[in-house]
């Protein structure tokens, strides 16, 4: 097998090892050190997907990050991968690479038709097409786009790759290894600095690679190499390739995508596919370079058509031929180079010169050559569907807005350069507003807004000279600021050739009678005439042109057609481009990966899992778990075939017949301490707190200011200056900062200090009415009559040889108590009450069971407190004191919160004692009238009442007291139910409380 | 993600802080009358200016301190912190 567009012997490339893989499910081989792009060209292969809108064939433009066009859906290391740039992504063995956007083949394309209709396509299609009947949407413009447009397909596999996140710290980030990049970071380095080199390609020394030039008697690379080898042997430098820093975001943090082992064959099983870093930089260069900027002409898409420097790049870094009969157009210098690299491997180019006759070093060279130059000449349209086949080339006028004469040459690709951009994206993503440089036709960054420095060809300096005397006193000068030290480097000699000016004109006109399209922007398929009309039809604002075509749009964010777009408008406008603007440039600068993003917060990493210290008692006794914030809590322990509905019913009847106990672990716990701790609960709580004895508990309720209850819990005097508070699970972390803002902002007057304890407390709450007998055998010394430990009563007192805390506090309605041992001594204690427990009919019971409990007597939970409820509302106005001042008190007397028709709790029962009524049902007069239905409340919360053996919810209802005894129908068009049913009292069960205090 | 001194524990990332709100308001006191407009204001009637806003945030995976942080809404550019005890200029 030869590789007919394969050099000899340029590049850089590892010949001794061969790597196969596929391309549209064709065999292929290429070299280690290739990527999907130069594999493909070096195998004659050009025609790699089709365009987004039109479905024009379409190749390779770039060499690296600028291509717009090669994205591949790849399969490598067993995912498959959409939207992969072929020319970043190196080639591994195995690979497979389909080209998208084209069915049912890259050669057939079913939707290039669009390419004959393009009047259906003009710019703003996507406000303008589809837009009516409105019936047609879902069956059939819907369809029609999703299956014609778009660009990959993501695997709807589980990602099963690594990645990981990384935050790092640096006295100077450099962003590229090109020779400004490399001198900043080598200068900076001998300063002692902290200093991080990213390169985003697998080489380091960008330009340095392929650019003919000598640094100390070295070529380019020899000299790159000798300093990274250097910069790598220190200890203070971390060198990275294969490394995009892709944002620029606030207080100097950028962040970096690290490609780790997506090119590599093996891997250990750890080793993660890509790696996010979050680098603070105290300083950061920007060493970013440039990218080539397209010449505008007529089916400038067509594949075979490269950017002059990229086709360099083919030659020098991977030994291949982008053509044999190339055509080099261009405006400027730069592309000499390339031609003469044409000429040094036996091809001979002809290049076209946009400007008029004329001398520099690189043209006398050329000359001195034999290459064919045609100066004041230009490519007016490329011929050939599927690849360059020749090209209509022109002589321009003096004006060049027409042509002196017209032939036509045979060509197999053309290079075409207009000048250079520098890569703004991160200096503009910083805040740093772009000012345009009138002598290179480009923005370069202006004043400094964050501690970011431009150097280089990023900056607009374009001579290897200039770049490399602004890189090292940049990154001297920077770091010696941090570290203090200088160290003096001699900036080393230089040897490169001289440019001449370039010229400043980059669209070529089109004869007479002839129309072809001229693109752009060639990821999203806007041509000059779709600039044209936005503009006819009035937009005006860069934006809104970006908007309405879709310049510079999507992960291509106007590399290569940003510049040409604004130079457009600013013709048409007859303005000048620094009065036309530039759009946003957003973050990322490379499109990554969601896996990237994502890192190893996924799955179970994706928050941390809070175990109580009884949890392997749980899962040992086939507990079914449920998240309650980071905990997981049981929600019932299966025995048999049990379903939920049937073991939960099963365990809450257990409490109210027998006893049960439950994990209360994860409730909320705080501890208060002061002299002032009396006070302060007398604010932050609704009802009474200054008399609450010691060896007392009380239930609070506690409001934010704007009068909306915030949490209700039991709160125990412990000794004259040491209270025990308990909040819900889920408002644990909210109410401890709620306290600590009042005790360090509003009244730091109060002698107060609050900790959290819920991690320092096991907790099991014991309930039902033979929950007296079961204490007092856990507790065979201690009295525990009603008198002795009434309800809201507290007691200190050996648990088996551990120290406990009984409270008797109950939400379940029942007799009920509450032991907390140290967490250490949880487990201990749980096996211990089920030991004990035995002979009283003791069963565990999960928060299933617990919830029944609560809701048919009437407690309210977070279902009922859900930040729109205020105490009056759920039946709860007897904790408010109307004697004293508290958080929220003022709000109370609001005038809406007073209305006698406002939401109140009610209970709900189905008249056919039978439905299960879904929470989060709608309340309605009647199931059959006209949408929208007056919803009168909601259902709140549901239970089968195991007292009653009926359904029973609770429901927030508009007038609720109002409404008991009326009927009404529960609607859940989710569960596609609708349910008649009767308002009765909220409390179901024990209404009098008779049970807690018995 | 925004860099911030704590003035307890020195410059921590963002990840570390929960967002507390305009650090100007100031609470009636506690036990003393307050009109309707007043307690209002309290409430719910915040200014939201482009520019400098001094606001507090709390450390709440470090020191758990309630900070000031004067903070320029539109660039984020951090002039000054300060314990909630101390004033910003
Ligand atoms: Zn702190």
């Amino acid at each position: 097998m030869s590789q007919p567009f394969r050099l000899n012997k340029e590049g850089l490339i590892n010949r001794n090892k061969k790597i196969s893989f596929t391309f549209n499910g064709k065999k292929l081989f290429g070299y280690e050190g290739d990527t999907i792009a130069s594999a493909l060209i070096a195998n004659g292969i050009h025609l790699v997907g089709r365009s987004f809108k039109y479905h024009r064939p379409r190749g390779f433009f770039g060499a690296g990050v600028e291509e717009p066009n090669a994205k591949l859906q790849v399969e490598f290391n067993g995912h498959s991968e959409p939207n992969v740039n072929a020319t970043e992504m190196e080639l591994v063995e195995g690979l497979s690479a389909t080209s998208q956007n084209c069915w049912p083949s890259v050669n057939f394309d079913v939707g290039a038709i669009n390419n004959f209709l393009k009047m259906f396509f003009p710019a703003g299609f996507y406000y303008k097409t589809f837009m009516w009947p409105k019936s047609f949407w879902y069956k059939i413009y819907e369809p029609f786009i999703r299956k014609a447009a778009g660009l990959g397909v993501a695997s709807i596999e589980k990602d099963k790759e690594r990645y990981e996140h990384k935050f790092e710290y640096c006295d100077l980030l450099v962003t590229g290894s090109g020779p400004s990049g490399l001198a900043s970071a080598y200068a900076a380095a001998k300063n002692g600095a902290k200093v991080i080199l990213a390169e985003d390609k697998p080489r380091f020394g960008g330009t340095l690679l392929t650019d003919d030039v000598s640094i100390d008697n070295l070529s380019g690379k020899d000299w790159a190499e000798k300093i990274i080898t250097e910069l790598k042997s220190m200890p203070n430098v971390t060198v990275k390739n294969r490394s995009q820093v892709f944002g620029y975001y606030d207080h100097n943090m950028l962040v970096m995508f690290e490609r780790v082992s997506d090119h590599l064959e093996k891997k250990s099983k750890f080793t993660p596919r890509q790696r996010l870093w979050y680098i603070r930089a105290k300083e950061t260069i920007l060493s970013t370079g440039s990218i080539e900027r397209p010449i505008v002409f007529g089916n400038n898409d067509t594949p075979g058509i490269f950017l002059s420097a990229a086709a360099k790049e083919y030659m020098k870094v991977y030994g291949v031929l982008v053509g044999k009969k190339p055509l080099i157009f261009t405006n400027n210098d730069s592309a000499y180079e390339t031609a003469l690299e044409f000429k040094k491997n036996n091809v001979e180019p002809i290049i076209l010169d946009t400007r008029e006759e004329h001398s520099s070093e690189l043209i006398d060279e050329a000359k001195s050559k034999g290459i064919d130059i045609r100066f004041s000449h230009g490519v007016i349209v490329a011929n050939g569907y599927k690849k360059v086949k020749s090209a209509k080339i022109g002589k321009l006028n003096k004006d060049k807005n027409s042509f002196e004469k017209i032939e036509t040459v045979d060509c197999d690709c053309i290079c075409v350069s207009g000048f250079w951009t520098p890569s703004v994206h991160l200096a503009s993503q910083s805040g740093n507003k772009l000012k345009y440089e009138e002598k290179i036709d480009a923005f370069i960054p202006d004043k400094k807004k964050q501690h970011e420095t431009s150097v280089g060809a990023a900056n607009g300096s374009f001579t290897l000279e200039e770049s490399l005397k602004n890189g090292f006193e940049n990154g001297s000068n920077l770091s010696a600021k941090i570290t203090d030290t200088k160290t003096e480097i001699a900036i080393p000699n230089v040897n490169e050739k001289k440019y001449g000016a370039h010229d400043k004109f980059w669209c070529m006109p089109l004869p007479k009678n002839e129309n072809p399209k001229r693109f752009v922007d060639f990821q999203n398929d806007v041509s000059v005439s779709d600039i044209e009309i936005a503009l006819r039809e009035g937009y005006r604002s860069i934006e809104h042109v970006k908007r309405y075509t879709t310049l510079g749009m999507a992960t291509d964010q106007g590399r290569t057609s940003n510049l040409n777009g604004l130079q457009l408008v600013s013709n048409i406008e007859n303005k000048i481009v620094p009065e036309v603007g530039h759009t946003t440039f957003r973050p990322p600068f490379t499109p990554i990966t969601i896996g990237t993003i994502v890192g190893r917060e996924v799955g179970m990493e994706y928050m941390p899992t809070r175990k109580t210290p009884m949890h392997e008692w749980h899962e040992k006794n086939n507990a079914v778990f449920v998240d309650a914030g980071a905990w997981k809590r049981p929600r019932y322990y299966k025995q048999g075939n049990e379903t939920l509905f049937e073991a939960s019913k099963r365990e809450a009847k257990n409490v109210r017949e027998n006893v049960g106990i439950c994990d209360v672990t994860t409730l909320g716990k705080i501890d208060i301490k002061g002299p002032d701790a009396a006070e302060f609960l007398n604010r932050v709580y609704t009802n009474a707190w200054m008399k609450l004895p010691v060896g007392k508990a009380r239930y609070g309720l506690m409001l934010r200011e704007d009068g909306i209850v915030m949490d209700d819990g039991t709160t125990t005097r412990i000794s004259e200056n040491h209270y025990h508070m308990t909040t819900t699970t889920a408002q644990a972390a909210n109410v401890l900062s709620h306290l600590e803002y009042y005790l360090q902002i509003v009244w730091p007057e109060l002698n107060v200090n609050v900790v959290s304890t819920t991690e320092q407390w096991a907790g099991a709450a014991i309930a039902g009415p033979k929950s007296r007998d079961m204490l007092s055998k856990l507790y065979p010394d201690l009295d525990v009559s009603n008198d002795s430990l009434p309800f809201m009563g507290y007691k200190e007192a050996d648990f088996f040889g551990v120290p406990s805390r009984i409270f008797r506090i109950s939400f379940s309605g029942e007799l009920a108590y509450e032991i907390n041992v140290k967490s250490d001594h949880g487990m201990f204690m749980w096996e211990k009450m089920m030991e004990v427990g035995k002979e009283f009919g003791n069963q565990p019971y999960g928060t299933e069971a617990l919830s029944t409990l609560r809701i048919e007597m009437g407690h309210v939970a977070g279902p009922e407190l859900d930040g729109r409820t205020i105490p009056s509302d759920v039946s709860l106005n007897g904790l408010v004191s109307k004697k004293k001042d508290f958080i929220g008190k003022n709000s109370l007397g609001r005038e809406a919160f007073n209305v006698e028709s406002r939401q109140k709790i009610v209970g709900l029962i189905p008249i056919d004692r039978k439905s299960s009524i879904p929470e989060g049902s709608h309340i309605v007069q009647d199931q059959n009238a006209k949408l929208p239905n007056p919803k009168l409340g909601h259902v709140s919360s549901s239970c089968w009442s195991v007292e009653n053996n009926n359904p029973f919810s609770l429901a927030i209802m508009k007038d609720g007291k109002n409404m008991i005894g009326k009927k009404f129908f529960a609607v859940s068009p989710l569960k596609n139910k609708s349910i008649e049913v009767e308002v009765i009292s909220s409390h179901y069960v024990d209404p009098e409380g008779k049970r807690v205090r018995s | 993600m925004l860099y911030i001194k704590c003035p307890y524990c020195g410059l921590r990332a963002q990840k570390e802080f929960s967002y507390g709100g305009d650090a100007t308001v100031k609470r009636p006191n506690i036990n003393e009358e307050v009109s309707s407009e007043d307690w209002d204001n309290f409430v719910y009637m915040r200014k939201s200016p482009r520019g400098k806003h001094i606001e507090l945030w709390q450390h709440i995976a470090g020191c758990r301190q309630w900070i000031k942080v004067q903070r320029d809404t539109a660039t984020h550019e951090i002039f000054q912190t300060a314990k909630v005890t101390e004033e910003i200029r």
